[in-house]
């Protein structure tokens, strides 16, 4: 059961960003770029998609266990650090730069589109490069 | 500013982000995670680790949307404007970005939002912020 929701989950979250529009990354540039014709679809799919998952993530605030008495793993980090900001900027860079991010990198994969490809395998490099580092970091 | 009304798709983007949060909503739910899509990354690229398993068939769910999508109806347009320089230094940027700041667009901007922590409310402003600083800086500065 519990293989089965969270592939169903992510097939879900697919047809979402798909529908949305924001397995095109042309269309996040649009978002992006609020000095020219701008396209705020993106601020809606995110108050879409806070509207619905506001009130189970909260449920779970305050539960152990799920549904299906899985262990409730919320992040418990509190701090806003150096490397919560550094990242996230670095993170906004990269978006900012070809209009992707984790999650539609991932959906259009096979799509038949070369070019992400080439950015899913650099991305994949660069979340190497942190475990890399984080290895040496606590050795 | 001015909005682009011609491309602007209020009720799709509603309804895919209502699907998103729907997703999200099953995943922490059922098994108890936050779908935070670099965090699954990250994971699953460690062979073995906590839930493996989970993790990737949610990421197989993911790869495999736009299939079954496109066995019934016509995919969405996706178009890749940057070139392939650009798309490694972008992708890099992503990687360690996302890693550092634990999390993307997904699981802070759409699940920690949700649950008004704020770590992901500060992170979502800083790449929000550092994205349409670099799209404007490429755009209207370089012109490129």
């Amino acid at each position: 059961m519990i293989k089965l929701s969270a592939f169903f989950a992510g097939l879900i979250f697919g047809f979402g960003l798909l529908l949305a529009g924001m397995a095109n990354p042309a269309k996040v540039l649009a978002f992006l770029d609020v000095a020219g014709a701008w396209d705020p679809s993106l601020a809606l799919v995110m108050g879409g998609a806070i509207a619905v998952a506001a009130i189970p993530l909260n449920w779970a605030r305050k539960n152990k266990q799920s549904l299906l008495g899985a262990p409730m793993q919320l992040p418990m980090k509190r701090e806003l650090d150096a490397r919560l900001i550094g990242g996230s900027l670095v993170f906004g860079i990269g978006w900012g730069i070809a209009g992707i991010c984790p999650g539609p990198a991932v959906a259009i994969l096979l799509t038949g589109h070369g070019k992400i490809i080439i950015f899913v395998l650099a991305m994949l490099a660069g979340m190497y490069l942190f475990s890399l580092l984080e290895r040496r970091r606590t050795a | 500013m001015s909005i682009d009304w011609i491309n602007f798709t209020p009720w799709t983007s509603v309804g895919g982000g209502a699907l998103i949060g729907l997703a999200a909503s099953l995943f922490v739910l059922a098994n108890g995670r936050i779908a935070g899509i670099s965090g699954l990354i990250g994971s699953v690229m460690q062979f073995g680790s906590e839930g493996w398993s989970e993790k990737a068939l949610f990421l197989l769910g993911l790869v495999i949307a736009p299939l079954l999508w496109g066995a019934f109806t016509l995919l969405p347009e996706i178009e890749i404007k940057a070139e392939w320089p650009a798309l490694i230094i972008a992708g890099l940027l992503v990687g360690v970005g996302t890693r550092y700041g634990s999390g993307c667009t997904s699981g802070h901007g759409v699940c920690g939002i949700s649950r008004l922590s704020a770590r992901s409310i500060t992170a979502t402003m800083c790449f929000m912020f550092a994205g349409f600083a670099t799209v404007y800086a490429i755009r209207h500065v370089v012109g490129a």
